[in-house]
């Protein structure tokens, strides 16, 4: 699936399209097909993200998204030598694949 | 210590308004990212994988501890409760909002700190020894010329769209503690058989995807010529530096290029008609910057160091340096606690830092390019009683250039540009070292970390050197050996085929075996190294 990405403008935080909105979990984002460059354009000149890009990932039999380079998976997670500083304590539910 | 005077202070804030009028505009979205990222970088504002990074510079690496104190409220105010300790001798701030950016500027600059040159094509912070100042074996305190080049180098409005980025390091001694041939420009202040101090420039050096050490392109500029000096090795390298390739435009490819003989043969020309212009400043600004780093009133005092605690006497060995007063020493505090994150600090050990600063060392600090921090005057009398509160605070650990003493990189997990991580590595190498006795027996070694050929981790210069690189979309690492970036400038070779994480850790085992078992009388590992060469490590590695 091809899936966006950008960070939010105000606060620098990672976040991923979800069909409506930008949300904080990568599990949220949707396969956006062909529609990437125009949603693209669309969001960035709303200022609702900042420098957004689309990238390859897979959704797993979980339900789950796994974005395909580990840069992004880093990105979804955050710091991995920090785990109290990555989403994971507010939602331990959020990712569960190695990176 | 240098402080603002009035010109300094309006120019600081007059960029902090500035800014925050950008911000602004980049907000309401009067600006897009296009227009907007080239002012941001221009105060040190980046987008990172996580957040908006800011990057502060200190002058030189020496700060006052109002300014680390207010280094450590930005943490925990604006930030994630931390800041990470550069190679550069600067700090940088992980997770900033961009709403927040131009107040974190203006609390900087109510204490005489900014962000600004520590991004784009300009000359960038000037770094010098951290022992300056301090140490036994300097000619003189460097200080003052870093200083007079920072006031010539700030707004320069010749150098500010460089063909790329532009680092200078000053140093005072023999012994170089700063990287200087690994610098776009290195300066060593030296003394003519007259006795005069002048200037010895070294041009050329950098890492980077193509590492290069600086050749000395002039033995002695009188100090009166500094300025104009320098200036002239700029104007060559802003005329002639490749703009057509990002990769090709730092000036170590234009003395390449061109040679050293025909680089200096231009810059002398251009140094005899820039005399005729009177650009260099009186020295009387020199003077009057030196009475800034007057020496501390230094008194009489114990020289002897109790010993009777074992533990701090092994901190001693380690952590101190010789002071140039004998009732002193310089006192390096350790931001590499065993599994820790290289050169991290929390808001509340920055302002610790900082109290014991003001407590034990006349007020000053010092930023190392190995990412700790040093006390540069420390009253041997004092010294169990500082060691004793680094303890509580976990910033006693007693390991400079050990092993456990790397320099890494921010890597894959917070950088960008990365290819690979580079903090997991360290933390697990200085734990499998410390577990065993190993750190010990093997002394001083040099061990450098990049996450990817950009090189910040210093890798081409570490005793043993590791570089990130991407295989097929795993992170992988390449060993290199040999580098050194003190008076022996050298370059690290790698050793052959590169390595999974687990493999190069094994693989850093293995060479540091190799070391033992070859070492001769006080041999460090890079004096086996350049003994025996190569070969006993990669059959080490990869068999015969
Ligand atoms: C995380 C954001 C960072 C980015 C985007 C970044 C980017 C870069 C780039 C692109 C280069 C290569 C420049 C060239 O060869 O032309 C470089 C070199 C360098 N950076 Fe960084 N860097 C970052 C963080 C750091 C940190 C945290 C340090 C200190 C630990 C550092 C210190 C250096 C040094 C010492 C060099 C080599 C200087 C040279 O080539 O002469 N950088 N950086
Ligand atoms: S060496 Fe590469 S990965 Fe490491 S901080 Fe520099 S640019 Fe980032």
């Amino acid at each position: 699936m091809i899936i966006l990405t950008g960070n939010d403008l105000k606060t620098g935080a990672v976040t991923w399209w979800n069909g409506a909105d930008w949300s904080l979990y990568v599990d949220d984002a949707v396969d956006v097909g062909e529609q990437a460059e125009e949603i693209l354009a669309r969001e960035e000149a709303l200022r609702r993200v900042n420098v957004p890009y689309s990238i390859q990932a897979t959704r797993e039999d979980d339900g789950k998204v796994r974005p395909a380079h580990i840069k992004d998976r880093i990105r979804a997670l955050g710091p991995t030598v920090r785990p109290d500083l990555t989403l994971k304590p507010q939602s331990p539910e959020a990712i569960d694949w190695v990176i | 210590m240098y402080s603002y005077d009035h010109y300094d202070q309006a120019m600081v804030d007059a960029r902090v308004e500035e800014f925050r009028d950008q911000a602004r505009r980049r907000l309401e979205g009067k600006l897009t990212e296009d227009q907007f990222k080239p002012l941001r970088l221009m105060n040190g504002l980046y987008l990172q994988l996580h957040a908006y990074m800011l990057r502060v510079a200190i002058p030189y690496g020496t700060l006052n501890s109002r300014q680390m104190h207010a280094l450590g409220d930005i943490a925990d105010k604006y930030d994630r409760g931390y800041g990470h300790f550069t190679t550069r001798q600067n700090l940088q701030y992980n997770w900033i909002k961009l709403e927040d950016a131009a107040d974190i500027l203006a609390d900087l600059a109510k204490v005489e700190m900014h962000a600004i040159q520590t991004s784009g094509n300009c000359i960038r912070n000037i770094s010098s020894d951290h022992f300056a100042g301090a140490a036994a074996d300097e000619l003189v305190d460097p200080r003052p010329y870093a200083e007079l080049m920072r006031q010539w180098s700030s707004f320069h409005p010749e150098f500010t769209y460089l063909p790329r980025k532009f680092k200078i390091a000053v140093i005072a001694a023999e012994k170089d503690r700063a990287a200087m041939r690994l610098h776009d420009i290195g300066i060593q202040i030296v003394q003519n058989e007259a006795g005069e101090l002048g200037a010895r420039f070294y041009v050329g050096g950098g890492m980077g995807r193509t590492p290069m050490i600086a050749p000395m392109i002039r033995n002695f500029v009188p100090l009166d010529q500094l300025i104009t000096y320098a200036e002239a090795c700029l104007r060559v390298y802003n005329r002639y530096g490749r703009r057509d390739n990002k990769y090709k435009a730092r000036i170590k490819i234009l003395v390449h290029e061109l040679g050293k003989d025909e680089y200096t043969r231009q810059v002398e020309e251009e140094f005899a008609h820039l005399l005729s212009q009177g650009i260099e400043p009186p020295l009387a600004e020199l003077e009057r910057i030196r009475t800034h780093f007057a020496d501390p009133a230094f008194e009489d005092g114990t020289k002897q160091v109790d010993r009777s605690d074992p533990d701090f006497a092994v901190w001693v060995d380690r952590n101190t340096h010789r002071h140039k007063h004998d009732s002193y020493v310089s006192a390096v505090i350790s931001l590499k606690p065993v599994g820790g994150i290289p050169g991290d600090a929390t808001g509340e050990q920055i302002r610790i830092m900082a109290r014991l600063a003001k407590q034990y060392s006349f007020d000053e600090l010092r930023i190392m390019h190995t990412q700790n921090v040093v006390l540069p005057h420390v009253k041997i009398a004092d010294l169990h009683a500082l060691w004793t509160e680094l303890e509580t605070a976990g910033l006693g650990a007693p390991n400079m250039d050990t092993i456990e003493d790397m320099i890494a990189c921010p890597g894959l997990d917070y950088c960008a540009l990365a290819n690979a991580r580079s903090i997991p590595l360290a933390q697990r190498i200085s734990e499998r070292f410390d577990a065993s006795d190993k750190t010990a027996r093997l002394g001083e070694l040099k061990m450098k970390i990049s996450g990817c050929i950009n090189a910040c981790g210093h890798h081409h210069a570490g005793h043993i050197g590791i570089l990130g690189v991407d295989k097929k979309g795993t992170e992988n690492y390449q060993l290199s050996l040999g580098g050194s970036e003190a008076e022996d400038t050298s370059l690290a070779k790698i050793t052959g085929p590169g390595f999974t994480e687990d493999g190069v850790i094994e693989a850093v085992d293995k060479v540091t075996d190799v070391y033992l078992e070859q070492r001769q009388g006080e041999e460090r590992f890079l004096d086996t190294y350049r003994r025996i060469g190569m070969e006993p490590f990669k059959e080490a590695l990869y068999g015969a």
